[in-house]
């Protein structure tokens, strides 16, 4: 290997003297290796007993141990109950009767519980006329584990007992006894008959109080035109299955329109029947989803929706109104709609959501000449009873220091009141500040005591939601924290020892019942008074608003305990009761015989003032709540937050929607940056010199001239970090009207959004939603309009669903239980009610805004929204068949990315189709996903290994991976986080882990069970027994789950249907999830 | 511990003693009475609120007749009146009943009029008999225990002697062959060495085929010991914790014929066969304060009547007052069989609806005096169950039609579980 050979490292070598040379023949470095940097200064690394070889053996040490130890199974405690409760046997789930009545929801609703933990909300189906449960309600039980609870009193931020609270309060109210200030209630819409009679006994012990009623969002108008037209308080009830057109200008009926809850009634007439369908006609400026629901949408801003109601009014009356102003498209559309309606008659129906007291009154006008039957104004709704002026007179009286005791409850009025800041200065000059709150908010950090208020599910009361429909409040579970009602409060502080529950049972006996029993309304949850009964309280309603209109000039209002004391008396009490009701019948006052129509206005008069009031001025902003937030009070649940809005398809925000063209002309826009996530521009927006900084969402269908803005949003006190999101639209709902003026500006950066669905249009592929209208529906044969695909086989079209195109062999199906989930596009609203169900139901986690951004929502079932590019779905499909193939077809493809200026909205819920032939199964490398004979497409969790070929493999995309640990984990701090937060967790089905894929199961638990307790009664399964979380949830009757061998069931009967088809049939997946075929009614008259 | 009881129940035997001599002399007026008959109408009648020599519910009843007589006066007649009517006794304002009434917590005894005087008589018989010599069992068990462990010495002795003799043979040849070396060099004969052969292990080494034979062998049987042991993981059969309150199966299921259900009542209708709540406990221990079973050196009376003092102390129960104190301290178990989260597991699938016995997966738990888990409770174990096991379709309406279509299907009657369907992933994992 001799060699002469000599490498040069460098010229330097050259060079024999070199210093560099030399020292580089001793070093490896020329300089030396910044070893400081990593050791640190070295006087902590001299004093530190690890060496090197220490750490060493610490490492190897503790690798070893942690390898050994996890070879070791830990010892598991198992504690039994000292005296276990005769009700509870563990495993097994109790189910109690109550309602939630927070003052914006307010539904008869079941309550699961496991090991005494309600654990989920269902819908009561005996007591369907209390509403149903709306995706806020089903998301309700967290509020209960909230970490955050105020855990018992506070005075100044520092914890009291209840007994010290006592005594200070009654002491601080006995000092304002006879004084010249006033002691004020503020609360929310309690609708409760015992709350009523206990607020009066506070009354009668303190003398000078004022009971101030406070809805957040408010329908003051509605309350006050129909107190006008019927003398009485309340809200007209609507019952949409009597009706089959249907006119609302600006009201969001299956939102939160005078309290929500309307949305099964108009389901029921959705669904073509004997070729007959409801027809519905929507005036509106934000795109809602009553709007996305309708036949006919015509978007107006919030003005031209006063003129067309009078217009409308005028056209159906034949009253002569002069309305001017209305663009001719609009004119024609209302025009339309006003004959429609008068040829439906009595089965026409008009509702309105302009805070307006004439365009209410005009509405209840229009019914009443329509003697529409889906009208109801004997029965009326009471959960909304804030009136704003008194509210408004209520800050006046603070701030003038007229207030020495303000006691609140249910309410946040710092957070919800635009004139938040007059309402921190009154309570400033109040003597005696108290808030009952759940939470430390906005509003009780700043008063002196803040008195911890139970949840729902730990509280007593009794709600009469609409007239004779009476429902109760009974706790599920024992109070968590140190609580106390504040009906439990005002028993004490009027010297009643009592218990609430007591007290509610004595006003139900006494006033209620009549004579049924306590127990059995107690267990169904609710009572319905006969009609007879109906017309006396309606009678009794009559003296109560008379004698409140007397009292209102003195502002004075004791109206409610006058009436009910006289009731009481008339009631035949016991002789020792009957003393305490004896004097305060002197409240009861004037009674009053008339009850006709007291208005010296005409319905043309209130129609022609509301025209002339419609001033168009700029930009128009409605303030609107979305689905999943409501008012707000529910801001720290996050699965509320990261529920997807409807329509927008966005969570954890809210945002100012604008139309396309009012977007370009300001110079907002939307844009995808390259991870397909969605950006947009922020905007200033203000109101009456109060401007809020909101990120901007172009949105398909908002009216021109007009944006929106969802309330609900921007809190900032009580809530974890993750869910301050938002801006807080409150501050410009300025006296409590929901349009303002407004002018927009364009501001610095760009929103992240956290929108689940990024491609808004169907692209005329009409398999996906398959649709038609009810003309065709009618007249033509099933494969004009759901054409099942067809496949080439020896040069012949054959259908997909034939077994001569199956590349599979079938698996044998006949035996046992085969389970069918039926969707009817045309009754699902897109409420969202099922898909809160289903993260209560299993567990499904909350991964947090970034997480979603990067579409790694967990959502196992999502309801996707489609726009249409054109008019209509039917105008897409006929342009993507009419594109050539050459030239400009790409640019034409290109448009039908972009959703119309006023589409066509269609929803259709996709969960795992739980495939016959399931893609899935085939490419999953351990066999970790199979199938099951009852038609379920099994997942085994723990047989996962990650590699998410199904997920790719899956047409629908129905598969969600879990990319970490969201349980117990800090970096996704929500429910999943804390021993509160997982106390909701359904013991029946597993937490999944870090690297598992999930998805939907088809509640293989719900029909496990079901079987089950057949098995153990011994007993054949009746229709309707089976059920999933997200059929159960679904009260518009969009879902519906059964056994498809059993011939006479349900959803065996609709897999027969005309409407029936399958997602993406033509892949020949032949899923057990069945489509039925939405039918619009476009059939103008 | 056992010196105090000893003391007390010499003091106790003292005081019978004395009770004893004054009753023959009161007893020779009163009628006989058949003392068996009695004991039995006592357990029947009378035994869930009173014992012989035990406050309990109510009064210790051993000598009650010549108590009363002594000390209040009272005659059999009186006896008779209050068993057949107590609280009429009371009502009339009889001063002994009002006094027992009232310190007994105001319960009035519950009347038996179906008792004649015979039965009462007989009762009254069995209650004036002497208590037994309670020495007798310890003396027994000592017994026991001594011959148990002289069978165990027997044992080591014989392998010890057995030891001893293998060692003398060893140590006897290897003499042997030195002798006979030691006369071979005496004898100058030259022993051969075998030299030329190579050792029997490099031969082996240098053989090639051998060794991969070898290595191939070591492989194969590693990976079987690896995987063997690495699929016991978890796998917890026979694990046998402390509890911390000694309870014995084999004296509750097993000596006392109780039912698994009585206690794990919720395995009829929930997932959880359940842990008995502490007042199922007591439902008996109210009355059963002491045990009177057999017992073995290790587990003695005394260590048992400990273990129901812990009841106590954990129920909360005071039982000289007989009264709850309200002071209770749930009882942490350790449990022992735990099916992983992701296996869903129903009790009254197998119990109820499949009729399984309790037995077949937790063993003989009548026999065991500290609980274990029988079997491995591994996914293979569930499975061949289910695929051995027919389902109990008889008299139950849900399995008609099914049960009919798959007997058709695959030409058999009966139906294993797994042709119902219970092997599928999605039935235990959700």
């Amino acid at each position: 290997m001799s060699s002469n050979k000599k490498y040069w490292k460098s010229v330097e070598e050259l060079n024999e003297n070199s210093s560099i040379v030399e020292t580089l023949k001793q070093n490896e470095f020329v300089t030396e290796i910044p070893t400081d940097e990593f050791l640190g200064d070295k006087e902590t690394l001299e004093n530190t007993a690890t060496t090197r070889r220490d750490f060493l053996k610490y490492v190897g040490f503790s690798t070893a141990a942690a390898s050994l130890a996890a070879c070791e199974g830990p010892v598991k405690k198992s504690i039994p109950y000292v005296v276990q409760p005769t009700e509870i046997v563990p495993g097994v789930a109790n189910y109690y009767a109550t309602t939630i009545a927070n003052g914006f929801d307010f539904a008869s609703v079941l309550v699961k519980t496991r090991e005494g933990r309600p654990i989920k909300i269902e819908n009561n189906n005996l007591a369907s006329t209390n509403g149903s449960a709306n995706a806020r309600v089903n998301a309700s039980v967290l509020g209960l584990y909230d970490s955050l609870r105020v855990q018992g009193p506070k005075k100044d931020g520092s914890s009291i007992s209840w007994s010290d609270f006592n005594t200070e309060t009654t002491k601080a109210l006995n000092g304002l006894k006879g004084s010249d200030k006033s002691i004020v209630l503020l609360t929310q819409t309690y609708a409760s008959p015992s709350t009523r009679n206990l607020i009066a006994d506070f009354k009668e012990e303190y003398g000078n109080v004022n009971h101030v009623v406070y809805d957040a969002v408010s329908e003051s108008a509605a309350i006050e035109a129909f107190q006008n037209k019927y003398n009485k308080r309340g809200l007209a009830d609507y019952d949409f299955s009597e009706a089959m057109t249907i006119v609302s200008i600006g009201a969001d009926f299956l939102g939160d329109w005078q309290g929500g809850g309307f949305d099964s009634g108009y389901s029921k007439n959705r669904v073509p029947d004997h070729g007959k369908m409801s027809r519905h006609i929507q005036f509106e400026s934000n795109m809602s989803l009553t709007g996305a629901n309708a036949d006919k949408r015509v978007p107006l801003t919030p003005s031209q929706q006063k003129l067309a109601l009078a217009k409308l009014y005028s056209l159906v009356t034949g009253n002569n109104v002069s309305v001017s102003g209305l663009p001719e498209s609009v004119e024609a559309a209302v025009k339309s709609a006003a004959s429609q309606l008068k040829k439906a008659g009595s089965k026409g129906v008009v509702v309105t959501g302009i805070q307006d007291v004439n365009a209410q009154t005009v509405a209840l006008e229009l019914n009443e000449y329509l003697a529409s039957k889906a009208f109801n104004s004997q029965v009326s709704i009471k959960t909304r009873q804030g009136i704003d002026s008194d509210v408004s007179q209520l800050v006046a009286d603070m701030k003038a220091g007229k207030v020495g005791a303000i006691i609140m409850s249910g309410v946040n009025p710092l957070y919800t009141l635009a004139n938040a800041a007059d309402f921190a200065e009154g309570l400033k000059k109040t003597q005696l500040s108290v808030a009952f709150s759940m939470k430390e908010d906005e509003t009780s950090i700043q008063t002196q005591y803040i008195a911890a208020a139970p949840h729902y599910l730990e509280s007593w009361g009794d709600v009469e939601i609409k007239t004779g429909h009476y429902s109760l409040i009974q706790p599920t579970i024992r109070p968590l924290f140190d609580t106390k009602q504040f009906q439990d409060a005002l028993l004490t502080w009027t010297n009643n020892d009592q218990s609430y529950s007591d007290y509610i049972k004595l006003i139900w006996n006494e006033d209620i019942l009549n004579g049924a029993s306590y127990n059995q309304a107690l267990h169904d949850g609710f009572f319905s008074s006969a009609t007879a009964e109906s017309d006396d309280i309606d009678e009794l309603e009559g003296v109560t608003s008379t004698t409140s209109r007397e009292l209102k000039a003195k502002k004075d209002r004791t109206w409610v305990g006058g009436v009910i004391h006289n009731t009481a008396v008339d009631l035949k009490l016991k002789e020792e009761d009957k003393d305490e009701y004896i004097t305060k019948t002197t409240h009861s006052t004037v009674k009053s015989s008339n009850n006709e129509n007291a208005s010296s206005l005409t319905g043309g008069s209130y129609a022609q003032a509301l025209a002339s009031s419609a001033k168009p001025q700029g930009l128009e902003l409605t303030l609107y709540t979305k689905v999943g937030m409501g008012d707000g009070q529910q801001a720290n649940n996050p699965w509320l937050q990261e529920f997807p809005d409807p329509i927008t398809r966005v969570s954890w925000d809210n945002y100012l929607t604008v139309s396309k063209a009012d977007a370009a002309k300001i110079g907002l826009t939307n844009t995808h940056v390259a991870n397909g996530a969605l950006n947009g521009s922020y905007a200033n927006v203000t109101v009456n010199g109060v401007t809020i900084t909101a990120p901007v969402m172009i949105q398909p269908g908002q009216a021109k001239g007009s944006v929106g803005l969802a309330l609900g949003y921007g809190r900032t006190a009580g809530l974890k970090e993750e869910m301050q999101t938002g801006a807080n639209a409150y501050a410009l709902y300025q006296n409590f009207n929901n349009v303002q003026n407004v002018t927009i500006e364009p501001a610095a950066g760009e929103h992240e959004f956290a929108s689940v669905q990024l491609h808004n249009t169907l692209m005329g592929r009409g398999d996906i939603i398959k649709e038609t209208t009810l003309e065709i529906f009618n007249t033509k044969d099933k494969r004009h309009w759901n054409a099942v695909p067809v496949v080439s086989l020896n040069h012949k079209e054959t259908p997909v669903t034939s077994p001569e195109v199956d590349l599979w062999d079938e698996f044998d199906r006949s035996i046992g239980h085969h389970f069918n989930l039926s969707i009817d596009l045309n009754a699902c609203t897109g409420c969202g009610a099922c898909v809160i169900a289903c993260h209560a139901e299993n567990n499904v986690p909350v991964v947090g805004k970034t997480e979603v951004r990067r579409s790694r929502d967990m959502h196992w079932l999502r309801i996707d929204r489609y726009y249409s590019s054109e008019e209509s779905f039917e105008g897409d499909n006929d342009k993507k068949e009419n594109i050539s193939g050459l030239g400009s077809s790409l640019s034409e493809f290109g448009e039908m990315e972009n959703a119309s200026e006023n589409p066509q909205v269609a929803f259709q819920p996709v969960m795992c189709q739980h495939c016959n032939h399931a893609p899935c199964e085939t490419v999953c490398p351990v066999a970790a996903t199979s199938h099951g004979r009852q038609g379920q497409n099994h997942m085994a969790y723990n047989r996962c290994v990650g590699t998410r070929y199904c997920a790719n493999n899956c047409p629908y995309k129905v598969r969600r991976f879990n990319w970490f640990l969201y349980n117990g984990n800090d970096e996704f701090d929500y429910h999943m986080n804390d021993d509160l937060g997982r106390m909701v967790l359904n013991p029946d089905v597993v937490v999944r882990s870090r690297g598992v894929m999930e998805k939907c199961s088809m509640c293989i638990q719900m029909t496990q069970k079901t079987i089950l307790d057949a098995k153990r009664d011994g007993r054949q399964i009746k229709d309707g027994e089976f059920q999933t979380a997200c059929s159960a949830a679904c009260s518009s009757g969009a879902m519906s789950f059964g056994d498809i061998n059993d011939k006479d069931s349900k959803v065996a009967k609709l897999l027969e249907d005309n409407r029936m088809y399958h997602l993406l049939e033509h892949v020949g997946t032949k899923p057990n999830v069945q489509y039925q075929t939405k039918v619009r009614n476009t059939t103008e008259a | 511990m056992r010196k105090v009881i000893h003391r007390r129940l010499s003091r106790s035997f003292f005081s019978l003693g004395l009770i004893v001599l004054v009753a023959f002399t009161t007893s020779l007026s009163a009628q006989e009475g058949d003392p068996a008959k009695g004991k039995s109408l006592f357990n029947a009648n009378c035994a869930a609120c009173h014992q012989l020599d035990k406050k309990m519910t109510g009064p210790a009843l051993r000598n009650v007749e010549t108590r009363l007589s002594d000390d209040q006066g009272l005659d059999r007649d009186w006896i008779y009146a209050w068993i057949r009517n107590s609280s009429g006794m009371i009502k009339s304002g009889d001063a002994y009943a009002n006094k027992v009434y009232n310190e007994f917590g105001g319960a009035a005894m519950t009347a038996f009029p179906q008792l004649s005087d015979d039965d009462l008589n007989n009762i009254l018989a069995y209650t004036a008999e002497e208590k037994k010599a309670s020495a007798a069992p310890a003396a027994v068990a000592g017994g026991t225990q001594a011959s148990e462990d002289s069978g165990g010495i027997s044992n080591e002795l014989i392998l010890g002697a057995l030891a001893i003799l293998f060692i003398l043979l060893a140590a006897g040849l290897y003499l042997v062959n030195k002798t006979l070396r030691r006369f071979a060099s005496a004898q100058n004969i030259d022993l051969e060495v075998e030299t030329g052969r190579k050792p029997l292990w490099k031969a082996f080494v240098q053989n090639q085929f051998l060794m991969i034979v070898v290595a191939i062998f070591f492989l194969l049987s590693s990976a079987y010991f690896v995987y063997g042991y690495l699929s016991q993981i978890g796998v917890d059969q026979g694990y046998q914790p402390v509890q911390p309150i000694h309870f014995s199966h084999k004296i509750h299921a097993g000596d006392n014929g109780i039912d698994c259900k009585y206690c794990h009542s919720s395995a009829r209708v929930s997932k959880t066969s359940g842990i008995p709540s502490l007042n199922v406990c007591m439902n008996c221990h109210k009355s059963i304060y002491e045990y009177n079973g057999e017992t073995s050196a290790e587990y003695s009376k005394e260590f048992y009547d400990g273990e129901i003092k812990k009841l106590y102390a954990a129920a909360g129960w005071d039982d000289a007052d007989q009264k709850y104190t309200g002071e209770s301290q749930p009882v942490k178990w350790v449990r022992i069989h735990n099916l992983p989260d992701f296996a869903y597991f129903n009790h009254s699938q197998h119990v109820t609806v499949a009729g399984v016995e309790c037995q077949t997966c937790h063993g003989p738990v009548e026999e065991m005096e500290i609980m274990y888990q029988h079997a491995p409770l591994t996914m293979g174990w569930c499975i061949n169950c289910h695929r051995e096991t027919d389902v109990n379709v008889k008299d139950n309406a849900y399995y008609e039609k099914i049960h009919e279509e798959l007997s058709k299907k695959y030409g058999v009657d009966n139906l294993t579980a797994a042709q119902m369907g219970g092997l599928e992933c999605g039935k235990c994992h959700y």
